[in-house]
């Protein structure tokens, strides 16, 4: 299945894209295991992801903890804390 | 049972009037006895500051204020709710976001606007960048922890 990753602020600056489709690999199971997999993508990957504790995501438009299971996710965003109001 | 009320949340480029959005909430309601207004505007920090760039996530920057607005229903009795929230670049002096609480009793309306802003400030999508006078690379806006304790101090046993 295809997942939609967008990607927002300084996220989406360091990956160098705000979104992309992605079939993700067997094992790929949590929130977790996703910012493993991505961090092993490349160089701004790396970069977005290196303290992978301060990234909050959303899946399907609702924050989520990195604990949370991804199967059937349409799309998962990934972005720094909020600064909004 | 009272009316269920729907609250109007807007996420948009354009500027919003206050004293407009205050009348629209009023209109018609004979029973409103307060109505509490918060606006934030862009800091110039003094001078330093040319604008504001504020980015957001389309489709849950209007989902997420809409739950935070319906928890704020269910939690005090209010007659009307309106939330607007900027994005784009914003100058310095210009408005960023507005609540507007209306209630019965101020108790409620200040409480009500006082929630809304501590859980938009680190729950709605939303992420903001300097743009700086002298042209230099404004960078992202870090979060305050400040802030994430006081959306901490509204949570009760019950939720999560």
């Amino acid at each position: 299945m295809t997942t939609r990753l967008i990607y927002f602020a300084w996220v989406r600056e360091r990956i160098g894209t705000s979104q992309e489709d992605v079939e993700l690999p067997a094992g790929i199971e949590t929130v977790a295991d996703l910012l493993r997999w991505l961090q092993s993508r490349g160089e701004g990957y790396q970069h977005a992801l290196q303290y992978p504790d301060v990234i909050r995501v959303a899946i399907n438009q609702e924050h989520v903890d990195h604990r949370e299971k991804i199967s059937g996710a349409r799309e998962i965003a990934l972005f720094p804390p909020m600064t909004g109001g | 049972m009272p009316a269920v009320l729907v609250p109007t949340v807007r996420i948009q480029r354009q500027d919003f009037d206050v004293a407009a959005e205050i009348a629209a909430l009023t209109q018609g309601h004979a029973d409103i006895g307060a109505v509490v207004t918060f606006s934030g505007l862009c800091r110039d920090e003094q001078g330093a500051l040319s604008a504001l760039e504020l980015e957001h996530y389309p489709g849950m920057a209007e989902a997420e204020i809409g739950r935070i607005a319906i928890e704020a229903t269910e939690r005090w009795p209010l007659q009307g709710l309106t939330v607007i929230h900027r994005h784009g670049k914003i100058a310095p002096g210009a408005n960023i976001v507005l609540v507007v609480a209306a209630s019965a009793h101020r108790h409620a309306a200040f409480e009500a606007a006082n929630f809304l802003m501590d859980y938009l400030k680190s729950r709605a999508p939303f992420w903001k960048k300097e743009h700086r006078t002298d042209g230099s690379e404004g960078g992202w806006v870090d979060a305050k922890e400040t802030d994430a304790e006081a959306a901490r101090r509204w949570k009760q046993p019950s939720s999560e």
